[in-house]
């Protein structure tokens, strides 16, 4: 299905990924370095690149393969147009972000760690901000939100759905 | 004249608009044609005061806040008149909260431009690396040691005694890494300092360096950090034009530089091996030590690896005296630290002060208790691996011996406040889930036992055979801390046991605890 807005990302071409790769290969232990940049460009890891960095690398498939599933940033495939991150750590906990999380989900039809079926937002826990004094605390495309409550979820909902 | 404006850049003041009062402070001096200059600093850390705006006056910096966009344009005329305004707090420097601090490590965040090295330098920047220059390696390792130095970033080791380590140990490359991956909740101290004074880490950096005869260091940033990654980035490029990093760092016989490396959402990768592994592009599991990373560190190099605030503490005993630096504290806890007040309370924000402040004084004198209103019943001191303390324990000092006696620990440095809406059986659950989240997953105890730990609270919660089911709990926590390699598994269950031994009504089918809780 193609999404029915124009994507951040460019569409997956291996002489860009190969462009991509040779740029950061000869840096000490580059495989996340490299793993960021092809994210950076097409939003996720797409599937192709993985042999390609082990080759550059000098690794096996299954070493790069590791190290793309072990950490929670690297996504095998795009997000949605918009991606809220709320913060489900201890300090926006006690500031009432469990309240504001099951709103968001409730509000979208979807729990933490989807996307809605249009594709237009992911909804995803994060692990803290470095917010804390200014909790709850949430990241929408990036940009920092603090001070979160009822009426900026549903602002954002409402924005990211039109 | 040019009015001249302070508005932070600091991630946690824009998350709260400094940036659109920063625009619409120009927009409104444009529209009035008053010529006013806005530096973009770190800041102060009273967030509850974020965006708090300054201005320069002949007696000194007078702060407003919390600023809005929409008031923007009355405060501008408040600051043009040097009138009264319902959000004016006086002298920035005399703001109570603020100057009940002993601000060591945190004296320039929030008062300088941190793009600005002229800034660092006219504010007694890189008078530490100067002096360590002329003393030379042994005096600098004698002065880190006799500052009583620990290692900030939880585990409280002696950062002399860990950089003389490597610097006895014989390689043809020693690397210094910066452990900036700040995963607890309720932490926030090393995205202020990278923010607001990153210089001041590239120079705690470049002591190391010369301490121990390392010519390559990488600051592993988290990735939930881009204002922190961006700001040291700029700083380190900034140091290696006027020749701070690169060849020379500051003298002709040395070279050290400096690299970022962004993190990938991990928390384990905070634990030092981890980390080590992670940047030489691993999965980030933990290793068994020995060796340790002083002897067989990064690229099997000796390596020091430190905390932010642990190199951002060194400047200052390098520029003062070690004794300067020991004069502050308590026991073996000395100097200074910079406490991070989070969750619901009112003046949440950096309290950097010498150990041995209570507990109560810091939750409820300091930070002004819960924001909410309601009772204080639980504070999670030192992360998601810390123990939660009742009021019953708010005598407590803060000291890394004081709070370990009492089963807690320090850790960074963060302290959670609940409200008495708290449910310390679904907090105690949280814990368990978090680890079973972020294990590395080398340890049985650690992966298998955190997952049972989630199944069996929510049995108790059921109210399903509880006292069985409590002893269960104990029972894996036991397995957990003897079984596990590192504090992720093995520091679970204080957060777990603390919940259940101070706040053990909340423990049962939800009946009772909800009465409990009336
Ligand atoms: C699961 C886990 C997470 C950790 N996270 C951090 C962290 O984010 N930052 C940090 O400095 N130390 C962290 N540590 C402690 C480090 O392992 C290590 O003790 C520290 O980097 C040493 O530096 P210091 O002596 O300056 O404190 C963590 C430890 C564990 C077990
Ligand atoms: S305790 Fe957990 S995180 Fe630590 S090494 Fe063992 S499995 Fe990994």
């Amino acid at each position: 299905m193609t999404p029915p807005y124009e994507s951040r990302y460019e569409p997956w071409d291996p002489a860009r990924g190969s462009e991509i790769i040779a740029e950061h290969a000869k840096r000490e232990g580059a495989t996340l370095v490299i793993l960021h940049a092809l994210q950076e460009a097409f939003g996720h890891i797409p599937e192709p690149a993985i042999p390609m960095v082990a080759s550059a690398l000098n690794l096996s498939r299954a070493e790069v393969y590791g190290v793309f599933t072990f950490y929670h940033d690297f996504r095998a495939k795009p997000a949605g147009r918009h991606v809220l991150k709320l913060c489900r750590a201890e300090a926006c906990q006690a500031a009432g972000g469990d309240a504001l999380a099951a709103r968001a989900e409730q509000k979208l039809g979807i729990a933490l760690g989807n996307t809605t079926a249009d594709e237009r937002l992911t909804l995803e826990p994060i692990y803290c901000l470095g917010l804390c004094a200014t909790a709850p605390s949430a990241m929408l495309d990036g940009r920092l939100i603090g001070r979160l409550n009822e009426a900026r979820i549903d602002a954002i909902v409402a924005e990211t759905q039109r | 004249m040019t009015l001249r404006l302070y508005v932070p850049r600091d991630a946690g003041a824009v998350a709260v608009g400094a940036d659109e009062v920063a625009l619409a402070l120009e927009q409104a001096a444009a529209k009035r044609s008053i010529a006013i200059e806005i530096i973009r600093t770190g800041s102060r850390g009273l967030y509850w005061l974020e965006p708090m705006v300054e201005f320069a006056t002949p007696a000194g910096r007078v702060a407003f806040g919390p600023v809005t966009v929409a008031g923007a344009p009355a405060l501008l005329e408040a600051m043009t008149a040097d009138g009264a305004h319902p959000l004016r707090l006086g002298l920035a420097d005399e703001i109570p909260w603020l100057k009940r601090q002993t601000r060591l490590t945190f004296a320039r965040c929030g008062v300088i431009d941190p793009r600005s090295l002229d800034h660092y330098r006219a504010h007694g920047g890189y008078k530490g690396l100067k002096r360590a220059l002329s003393l030379g390696p042994d005096t600098i390792l004698a002065e880190v040691t006799a500052s009583g130095l620990r290692g900030r970033g939880g585990a409280g080791f002696p950062t002399g005694i860990k950089w003389k380590t490597v610097a006895q140990a014989m390689a043809d490359r020693k690397y210094i890494v910066c452990n900036a991956d700040e995963g607890d909740s309720g932490t926030f101290a090393d995205r202020m300092i990278m923010e607001g004074d990153p210089f001041l880490v590239i120079e705690g950096m470049t002591i190391a360096a010369i301490a121990v005869g390392a010519s390559k260091g990488y600051i592993y940033i988290r990735s939930e950090y881009p204002h922190a990654v961006e700001a040291m980035n700029a700083a380190i490029s900034a140091a290696r034009r006027a020749g701070y990093l690169g060849r020379r760092t500051g003298d002709a016989t040395r070279s050290f530089d400096l690299e970022v490396r962004v993190g990938a959402g991990a928390y384990v990768c905070g634990e030092e091996t981890s980390l080590l592994e992670s940047l030489e592009g691993r999965r980030g599991i933990v290793r068994a030590k020995p060796p340790l990373p002083a002897h067989h560190g990064l690229f099997g190099k000796p390596t020091v690896i430190n905390n932010v605030l642990s190199f951002a503490a060194v400047p200052f005993v390098l520029t003062e005296g070690a004794k300067a630096y020991a004069d502050f504290g308590m026991g073996r806890s000395r100097g200074t630290m910079p406490i991070q007040l989070a969750g619901n309370i009112r003046r949440g924000g950096l309290f950097e002060t010498a150990f041995g402040v209570t507990l109560g004084e810091l939750v409820d004198e300091i930070g002004g208790g819960t924001l909410s209103g309601r009772p204080v019943r639980a504070v999670q001191v030192g992360g998601p691996l810390g123990a939660y303390f009742p009021r019953a324990l708010f005598d407590t000092p803060f000291d890394y011996e004081a709070f370990a006696a009492r089963d807690g620990l320090i850790g960074h440095g963060g302290i959670v406040v609940f409200d008495d809406s708290v449910d310390m059986a679904k907090q105690a659950r949280f814990a368990m889930e978090f680890c079973a989240i972020e294990s590395c997953g080398k340890c049985t105890p650690c992966r298998i036992g955190s997952t049972r730990g989630v199944e069996t609270i929510d049995k108790i919660v059921r109210g399903e055979r509880v006292a069985e089911n409590r002893a269960v709990v104990e029972d894996l926590c036991n397995t957990m801390k003897l079984g596990s390699l590192c504090a992720l598994g093995g520091f679970t269950p204080y957060p777990v046991m603390s919940a259940l031994k101070h706040f053990s009504e909340d423990f049962g089918p939800a009946p009772t605890r909800l009465q409990a809780a009336e």
